[in-house]
């Protein structure tokens, strides 16, 4: 089950929909990816951020995730999986995205969360930009977030 | 063959532009598309020198330059992805 959307989500109310989709899970991992108010560039001193924008690409964004998710099912034993993506104006310290998966056993609820979440980082069409006192820029893809996808030899 | 065009991101504010049809005559790979591009405006030239590589997807998965298009084919231009 997958959401792109502007609005904020509630955890708590997330990981209770897992409980109940997944039926009787022995595991349920949730992770959430914030707005960092110091955003540490490469290249020089510690930019503060005042927002971040976010732009997608309406249709394929969809595709990935849903994709990610089957992916991701094929490879664990899931009983459910959860992704939720916003879009659009961020505050600092707001949250950006969701990823929970429910399970028999902690291993493949583990596993699959950070499969999806390095899948997210550099494979779904998302574009952040971030706002500071300097102006605003895009953020520059990272060759670690590369890195990461690779270890789960998506084949693509 | 027409192309149904998009940019994002970078891309998008580099060239001003959200998208465009474009119509080509003969067989074309995304590599002929991009020769296409920069021949009717230099602008387009940041398909080839953008650093690092921009990404180019038809109908919505990532594809190579060597990919061959089709008539109605949605093109989209892209830096590489930044979610999570």
């Amino acid at each position: 089950m997958i959401s792109v959307q502007e609005q904020d989500f509630n955890i708590g109310l997330e990981h209770e929909n897992l409980r109940v989709r997944a039926g009787d899970p022995g595991a349920i991992v949730t992770f959430s990816g914030l707005v960092r108010e110091i955003y540490d560039t490469s290249e020089s001193a510690s930019d503060v951020v005042s927002g971040l924008f976010l732009e997608h690409y309406p249709g394929m964004t969809e595709r990935c995730l849903e994709d990610i998710v089957k992916q991701a099912a094929k490879r664990w034993p899931l009983l459910a999986a959860r992704i939720i993506h916003r879009v659009g104006e961020l505050g600092p310290k707001e949250q950006i995205v969701f990823v929970g998966t429910a399970s028999a056993h902690r291993h493949a609820a583990f596993e699959s969360a950070m499969f999806i979440m390095d899948y997210l980082k550099s494979q779904a069409p998302f574009w952040k930009k971030q706002k500071s006192e300097d102006g605003s820029q895009w953020i520059v893809s990272r060759a670690s977030d590369a890195a990461a996808i690779k270890k789960w030899d998506l084949g693509s | 063959m027409k192309l149904d065009i998009h940019y994002f991101a970078s891309i998008r504010e580099r060239l001003g532009i959200q998208g465009q049809q474009l119509e080509l005559s003969g067989n074309n790979n995304v590599a002929d598309l991009i020769v296409s591009l920069t021949q009717v405006d230099a602008k387009f030239s940041v398909m080839i020198e953008a650093t690092p590589s921009i990404l180019v997807a038809v109908n919505q998965t990532v594809v190579n330059r060597s990919y061959t298009l089709s008539d109605g084919d949605e093109v989209a231009f892209f830096p590489p992805m930044t979610g999570g």
